[in-house]
Formats: C-alpha cells, sequence, structure tokens
C-alpha cells in the first residue's frame, strides 16, 4: 500500500459531503473511466453573496482521489467563488499532510473539478466574459500538468521548450527523458488540459533526450527556495 | 489490537513451511562450507552430495535427470537465463516467439531485445481467457525461429496453457520451446518429457520454499552460455556461490508437497468465484475449471478502482492485490487484463485473490462478506454506478 498520511486514510474512510446534492445549482465532472480516476462535484451557491454554501462529490478513484475530494470539500464549503478559485492543487496537498508524489495529479484533478464547476455557474449565471486563450492561459493549465515521478508541473521540470500561439493552433515543444515510463500519461493530461479548447488545435513537437539536465538537482532547488 | 491477517497474495510469495526452516538451519550454523569436488575436505564433499540429492528431489518432481536442472536465484533469473543465454549460444537464429501476458522477465526483456537489434519478436495472439491461440503460433513459426517462450500459468488471471501442444508445435517446427512455469509447478502436475519442454523456469517462494532460490530446466543437449562470469558451479551455466540452505529449503518444500492441498484450494478457488460473482457487475478474467490454476481468483468490479478496493480490504485484515492504474509504479492498467481485449475500467477494477494450504474455508464467508460490502461502499460514492445517471 501506499504511504499515505493518517489525514489521507482518515478521509479515505469517512469522506465528508458525499453524494448527489438534490438543490446544487452545478454540477462538474472529470476525469475519465479510462484513466481511473473522475470526480463529480455539485455545488450550492448563494446568488447574492456568491458565497458556495453546500459541496458534495463523488469520486471513482484510489484512496487519495476520494481523501482529496472529501478535504477539498471542506476547504471551499464557506468561500465565495473568488475564493474558491484561488486554491491550488498544493494547497490541497498541505492540507492532506501530504500526498506520495505520484498521486499529486488527485490533488489536480479535484482543484479542476472545483474550477470548472465555478466557470459553469458563472457561464450560466451571465458572470464571465469569452474565454480568452492566451498565453496566461496556456501557461496556468500548463502547470496543472505534473509528471507523476517528481509531483512537479512540466514547466518546473523545464520539458516545455518552446511554445506558439498561432491561426488556432497551440504548438508546444516538449522533451522528454528517454523511455520515460510516465510519457503517455503526460501526454493524455496535456490532452485533457489544452487539447479540447473551442477553434484551437494542439500540436506536439516531441523530443526525447538522454538525460533531462539536472532534473533532480532543479528540484531539489526549488524544494530549497 | 491483534488482528488475524487473511493473506491472499500467494501468487505473489508464500509463507515459509517451519519444515523448510528447520532443514534449511543446520546449514546456516553446522554445514556452512561450500560443496568441494569428490576429493576435497569431508564437509565440502557431504556438502556436494546434500546438494546432488536436492537437485535430483527437484529434478524428479518434474521427470528430468539431476543433471539438468541448475540452480538459479529465482524464476526472474531462470527465465533470463533460458532466454539470453539461450541466444547467446545458438546464434544463428534470432527470431523469438512470446505472448503478450508474460511476466515482465520475458516480456520486458524481450521488448528490451528487440528494441536493441538482438532478436525479431512476434506475439502469438491470446483469447479472452488467455489462452493462446495455437494455429497462430503455428502461422508464427519461421525458418529463423530460434526459441518460443510461452508461460505454464498466468499470474495475475490464473489461465493455464496447453502446454504439451505448445511444445509438440515448437517440436514439429524444430524450434526450442522454454516455458515459466514460476506459478504452476507443483499445483499442475509437470513431466518434462511428455509436456514436450525443453526449459522450464521454476522457484521455490511460491511453494512454501525460501525467496531467493529458483532454477532452470535446460534438457541435456541444449546450450547455454552464463549471464555472468566468475567460478565454476551449476555446471558452468551459473557461476557464483552456491545458496546452500536455500537449495535444502527448496528441496524440501518440494518433498513435503500435499497434493490433497491442490485439490483443497481448487474448493476454496470454487468458493470465492461462486460467492464473488453474485456481486452484480463482476465478472472473472481468465478460464475455469481445469485451464485455471487451483489457488487464483481474478475478478473486475465495474464502477469501482481496485486501489481503494485494496485499502478498505487491507483495514480489515484482508491482503490481495489489483491490476488498477493507481496501484502500479508507472500509473499503466495492467497489461494482461488489457491483452484480454477488455477495457481499461476492467484493469482498475480488478482484484486477484491467490490462495495457498495455510487458508482455510472458514476464512472465506468473511472475504466474501468484507468484499461485497467494500464494492458496495465505493459504489455508493462512485460517480458511475450503475443507479447514477452520469454520462461517461
Amino acid at each position: 500500500m501506499m504511504k499515505y498520511s493518517q489525514k489521507v486514510i482518515e478521509h479515505f474512510m469517512n469522506p465528508r459531503n458525499v453524494g448527489e446534492l438534490p438543490d446544487a445549482d452545478v454540477k462538474a465532472t472529470e476525469g475519465s473511466m479510462a484513466c481511473g480516476d473522475m470526480v463529480t462535484l455539485w455545488l450550492k451557491v448563494n446568488p447574492k453573496t456568491l458565497v458556495i454554501e453546500k459541496i458534495t462529490f463523488k469520486s471513482y478513484g484510489c484512496a487519495s482521489n476520494i481523501a482529496t475530494c472529501s478535504v477539498l470539500t471542506e476547504m471551499v464549503k464557506g468561500k465565495t467563488l473568488e475564493e474558491a478559485k484561488k486554491i491550488t492543487f498544493k494547497q490541497l496537498v498541505d492540507e492532506l499532510e501530504g500526498l506520495p508524489l505520484i498521486k499529486f495529479h488527485c490533488a489536480v484533478l479535484a482543484v479542476d473539478t472545483l474550477k470548472s464547476a465555478i466557470r459553469l455557474y458563472e457561464e450560466q449565471h451571465g458572470l464571465v466574459k469569452e474565454l480568452v486563450v492566451d498565453e496566461h492561459l496556456i501557461r496556468s493549465r500548463l502547470r496543472r500538468v505534473l509528471h507523476p515521478n517528481w509531483g512537479k508541473d512540466i514547466i518546473t521540470l523545464r520539458m516545455v521548450k518552446g511554445f506558439k500561439l498561432k491561426d488556432g493552433v497551440i504548438e508546444l515543444d516538449l522533451v522528454f527523458k528517454k523511455d520515460d515510463p510516465f510519457k503517455d500519461h503526460v501526454l493524455e493530461e496535456l490532452d485533457e488540459k489544452l487539447g479540447h479548447l473551442p477553434g484551437y488545435k494542439l500540436k506536439l513537437n516531441i523530443r526525447e533526450a538522454d538525460k533531462l539536465v539536472n532534473l533532480r538537482l532543479e528540484q531539489e532547488r526549488l524544494q530549497n527556495e | 489490537m491483534e488482528r488475524k491477517i487473511i493473506y491472499l497474495d500467494n501468487a505473489q510469495s508464500t509463507r515459509l513451511d517451519d519444515r523448510v526452516l528447520e532443514a534449511m538451519k543446520p546449514y546456516f550454523f553446522e554445514y556452512y562450507g561450500l560443496p568441494t569436488t569428490e576429493v576435497g575436505h569431508s564437509l565440502g564433499v557431504k556438502l556436494r552430495e546434500d546438494i546432488y540429492m536436492a537437485r535430483k528431489k527437484i529434478a524428479e518432481s518434474i521427470n528430468a535427470e539431476t543433471e539438468e536442472l541448475i540452480f538459479t536465484s529465482g524464476a526472474t533469473e531462470a527465465n533470463n537465463i533460458a532466454i539470453q543465454g539461450f541466444l547467446r549460444a545458438n546464434p544463428e537464429k534470432r527470431h523469438v516467439i512470446t505472448s503478450p501476458i508474460e511476466h515482465s522477465s520475458v516480456l520486458a526483456l524481450l521488448k528490451l531485445m528487440e528494441k536493441n537489434g538482438l532478436v525479431e519478436l512476434s506475439i502469438v495472439n491470446v483469447d479472452e481467457k488467455g489462452r493462446v491461440d495455437l494455429d497462430h503460433l503455428n502461422e508464427l513459426i519461421r525458418k529463423d525461429t530460434a526459441l518460443v517462450s510461452i508461460q505454464h500459468a498466468n499470474q495475475e488471471i490464473g489461465t493455464i496453457q496447453n502446454i504439451e501442444e505448445i511444445g509438440k508445435i515448437c517440436h514439429d517446427n524444430g524450434v526450442v520451446f522454454h516455458t515459466d512455469a514460476a506459478q504452476s509447478f507443483l499445483k499442475v502436475p509437470i513431466d518434462v518429457k511428455r509436456m514436450n519442454i525443453d526449459m522450464m523456469s521454476i522457484t521455490a517462494h511460491k511453494i512454501h520454499g525460501p525467496k531467493g532460490i529458483g532454477a532452470l530446466y535446460i534438457r541435456k543437449d541444449i546450450d547455454v552460455l552464463p549471464l555472468i562470469e566468475g567460478p565454476f558451479a551449476e555446471f558452468g551455466k551459473r557461476p557464483g556461490t552456491e545458496n546452500v540452505p536455500a537449495i535444502i529449503g527448496f528441496a524440501k518444500a518440494v518433498e513435503i508437497w500435499d497434493w490433497n492441498d491442490v485439490e483443497r484450494m481448487k474448493e476454496m478457488r470454487d468458493y470465492l468465484i461462486k460467492h464473488l460473482l453474485e456481486i452484480e457487475d463482476s465478472q472473472l478474467n481468465g478460464a475455469k475449471g481445469d485451464q485455471r490454476l487451483c489457488n487464483n481468483v481474478n475478478i473486475s468490479f465495474k464502477y469501482i478502482e481496485g486501489e481503494a478496493a485494496l485499502l478498505h480490504l487491507d483495514f480489515r485484515g484482508i491482503i490481495v492485490t489489483t491490476g488498477s492504474a493507481c496501484f502500479s509504479r508507472t500509473l499503466e492498467p495492467s497489461y494482461i487484463i488489457l491483452a484480454l481485449g477488455k477495457k481499461h475500467e476492467d484493469a482498475h477494477g480488478s482484484i486477484r485473490f491467490s490462495l495457498s494450504k495455510y487458508n482455510t474455508m472458514d476464512e472465506l464467508p468473511y472475504v466474501v462478506e468484507s468484499v461485497k460490502d467494500v464494492v458496495t461502499r465505493l459504489r455508493e460514492i462512485s460517480p458511475i454506478a450503475k443507479d447514477g445517471e452520469e454520462d461517461v
């Protein structure tokens, strides 16, 4: 079994806020059965204060998936939409008293589902302008594509070597370590986050390197910062 | 609080039999030397004889000659010697055939060798139960086929191959046949001569013997080269210090094996299959009856993910394993379940229960109850449970 914190185990065994919310204003699902993790969130929002009054979840996934959702619902309840939007997967990991690096993507999935739900609510209530696909949006999404080996995003790991946004094409130059066992996993995550933006196509130029220069040192450096 | 553990991961490894430990003990404290030639000191000569007797006992259990068995560190090493050692000794042919559900010490090795240009690799089709397509095997064999390596029984889904027929096809075409019998040794009777086996890997720790010892049967007219260099041992095919206590323990485990336990395991297996399949939306992975290992149960439960189920069962003292991606080192679902033509979610929701002689029938109602409860619990919180309306 993975080495999980007491808090993860406790939430896994006794998950809070589980099940459909009959009076929900909005519901969002992210992930897929094929990937092995999938999350649905229901939100009840006060239309005047924009406070999330109720939030529930259902989860198809591993223990950390269930625990992250449970903890997220506790963190989010009582927050305004704007406050909730600012929750990062790192905060969620901290709240869980840590996760194995290989399970960080569970926290990303939970946070992404929350963002989708909020976005949907805003769209339905005329609170949002058109989605602007720009460098900022792409960068923020790339920041949420993690490499399971390090639990860090592919920008931090310097796997994104180049980036172009032109004529409806998002073009990324990526470098993977030779024989990286997580390559397909990372590509799936990329497709999920950037492959379906309306009006945009994702083009990937992938090359393999014998080794990624000082990847571990880089990671340690970042940890020490 | 002391809680009894119900260990159902015996396909991975088993509890040592106390009698095996007793047999091994003197070889740590009294006879701690190494075997010598027949003209060595008295301790070395005694050990030489003891190892000969151990080798003989194990060889006889598969109807092999004593000199046809070499000791290795386990089945992984035996598989590596059988494939790499054989191909090095026989460099004129480069084509190898294997199945998509082999242990990684065969499949990953061969894929790596293919990538490095050392072999040309063909993968024979298996059906939805994991049985090798014999006609396809026949078609794949070429003039330059050096070796066919197909396991006797599968580690994850327990399907037993028709080894005798596979061996016959190989021999009719002049091809050498290796089988990985790590899972089936002493669970299915094996006669290497009758079953047309040229090389076979076995291991001790899955039959209540010690870890770190296995053996490779190599028919006497087949050449293999050692993978490592060092002092002469194991007829020059596997240099290094003999693991004397483990060899003695391996032979003891073989000697005390009781085939009645196999029948008992079959009853327990069938009880588990029958009652676990009472759970809605569950399906058995692998073959049934005589085509299935006596100790293997592997079931996919729809709408749940195996790692969460495993953890819940662990808290209830039940040790199992799963083919879920979340449980694997690389986040990939079981390649074996996928090779049967099943979906990713069938792999994520698969749980393997593997029995040994130390399990008892009275443990099983608790196991069934616990699995039912855990599956129900996880389905209640799953967004894709049947009664939910979630679109997938």
